[in-house]
């Protein structure tokens, strides 16, 4: 049944948005201790 | 509190996966617009997700413009950018849950229309808050929720106004209410609810963390890396705060 | 109160005599109106039944788009001769300036207006069917509703990278109600189809609470800067 299709287009579409901004959180948290890390060290 | 998170996210996403199977599963198949009707399972409650997202970010904005708060100020970003995830969602499945059921792509229904106007105002927040570098971005942050959150009650009325006059198809449950449906919508609401919650709290953490770095950053081109771990000693400087 | 007008006035007065002495900016803003009508003029083939049906909606649109070039250059002047500390120091009350600077602009708008609607009537054969008069109130409150906050914007979009674009960006989606307050009374009255008065007063609705919430919001937005 071809709609269907959309059903499953619409969960995948949901989840893929969810993804790609959960992503870019965890990469931003990392990024920011990576920063921390870096400021404790002296004689940078 | 920094223990809570791990665990509530597990519970969040037992949550989300049973919800899944209760609207693929268990709910009865819609007597008039078929499996396609599951599309509201996620629909719906990713609209609330996001207008309670955006209310929360309204609140915060009022408490930053009465008191000040950077924390109160953190949550409105927060908030906001997870709302507006939550919001693209609801914008993109809307659609695809009217093309097979209608035949056409965009239905000027009232809640969507308005769903439509309310991402465009928080992008447009989004937009000040990226392109303002000033100290008071958040004071002109503030001020635009206020005029968005005005501003809502009108598109609503002028949509609603619109749509008597022009009438379209209306996206809703349509159709009969099984018990079994109610149960399906339910547990999702509940799933995503939570979700939105723990994103949000997320979101908040990341712009604490992001906001601590950069006046560690700010101490140490004033101080110099041997003043920073001399304020460091003194237990000022936020270097040994790790995440909460 | 009165001291709140007087400078209001004087104020606005200041404008307007300003604007006039350098007619530059106001001759091109002019220009730029008439290319707009022509523009349109061209995509929406004038002479098509289709077209005269959505020519209410057309006018409002370039009315829009001939408004922001008028509201990007409101603060303009004050930025350049560093007025806008002055003022934060002055005890004259911020909604003085506030006033005085969105009245400048909405009669501004209304002369671009005066001169872009006799255009569109003659390009597209307008006629209005319904009652005519109530194209004034419709007029009125709806460049108020974009000048009020247009200007206001305009204010909050000052310390901003990509100001000119900022202030559009800002101000369409909050528009949208009002924008749709506009067109469609005008499309109304143009077609003498129904009554134009719930669109009428969701504009005067919609001017009142965004005026109401400029002036409560402007001396923190003039201060913040």
């Amino acid at each position: 049944m071809s709609a269907l299709r959309f059903l499953y287009a619409a969960y995948i579409a949901t989840w893929a948005i969810h993804s790609v901004y959960l992503v870019s959180v965890v990469r931003r948290f990392r990024r920011l201790h990576q920063q921390m890390k870096e400021l404790g060290k002296p004689g940078k | 509190m920094k223990r809570a998170f791990p665990i509530l996210s597990v519970l969040t996403a037992i949550l989300l996966i049973y919800g899944l199977y209760q609207a693929l599963v268990v709910a009865p198949t819609e007597r008039t617009m078929g499996d396609v009707q599951r599309i509201f399972y996620y629909h719906v409650p990713s609209a609330w997700t996001a207008f309670c997202l955006f209310f929360v970010n309204l609140i915060a904005s009022v408490v930053y413009l009465a008191r000040k708060n950077l924390k109160a100020d953190a949550l409105a970003v927060a908030s906001a950018e997870v709302g507006v995830v939550f919001c693209t969602i609801v914008l993109v499945t809307g659609p695809i849950w009217a093309r097979p059921v209608w035949g056409i792509w965009w239905t000027w229904d009232v809640r969507l229309t308005t769903t439509l106007v309310l991402w465009l105002i928080y992008v447009s927040y989004l937009v000040l808050r990226r392109f303002s570098d000033s100290a008071q971005t958040p004071v002109l942050a503030a001020v635009l929720a206020i005029f968005g959150a005005l501003d809502v009650p009108l598109v609503y009325f002028s949509i609603w106004f619109f749509r008597t006059q022009h009438p379209q198809p209306v996206m809703g449950k349509g159709g009969s209410l099984d018990p079994r449906m109610l149960h399906a919508f339910l547990v999702n609401l509940l799933a995503f609810s939570c979700f939105g919650a723990m994103v949000c709290w997320a979101r908040y953490r990341l712009e604490r963390l992001r906001r601590d770095v950069e006046e560690a950053e700010a101490l140490e081109s004033l101080l110099g890396p041997e003043g920073l771990s001399s304020q460091t000693s003194k237990g000022r400087a936020p270097l040994n705060r790790g995440p909460q | 109160m009165s001291s709140l007008w007087t400078i209001t006035l004087a104020t606005l007065t200041k404008d307007i005599r300003l604007e006039w002495r350098s007619k530059d900016s106001l001759n091109a803003m002019l220009f730029f109106s008439l290319l707009v009508v022509v523009i349109f003029s061209f995509s929406f083939d004038p002479t098509a039944e289709e077209s005269r049906q959505i020519a209410g909606g057309l006018v409002w649109v370039a009315f829009l788009f001939a408004s922001v070039v008028a509201l990007n250059q409101t603060w303009a002047r004050e930025l350049r001769n560093q007025v806008l500390d002055a003022y934060r120091v002055s005890p004259a009350p911020a909604n003085s300036l506030f006033l005085a600077k969105a009245l400048g602009n909405f009669i501004l708008v209304t002369v671009l207006e005066a001169l872009m609607a006799p255009l569109f009537i003659v390009f597209y054969n307008l006629r209005a069917l319904g009652p005519a008069w109530q194209l004034i109130p419709v007029g009125v409150l709806g460049t108020w509703a974009l000048v009020v906050n247009g200007t206001f914007f305009a204010a909050m979009s000052l310390r901003t990278r990509s100001r000119e674009i900022m202030l559009p960006l800002l101000l369409f989606p909050i528009s949208i109600p009002a924008i749709q307050g506009m067109v469609e009374s005008t499309r109304i009255l143009l077609a003498g189809d129904g009554s134009a008065r719930f669109w009428i007063v969701l504009l005067l609705t919609y001017d009142v609470v965004f005026t109401t919430a400029c002036l409560a919001l402007f001396e923190t937005v003039l201060l913040a800067e």
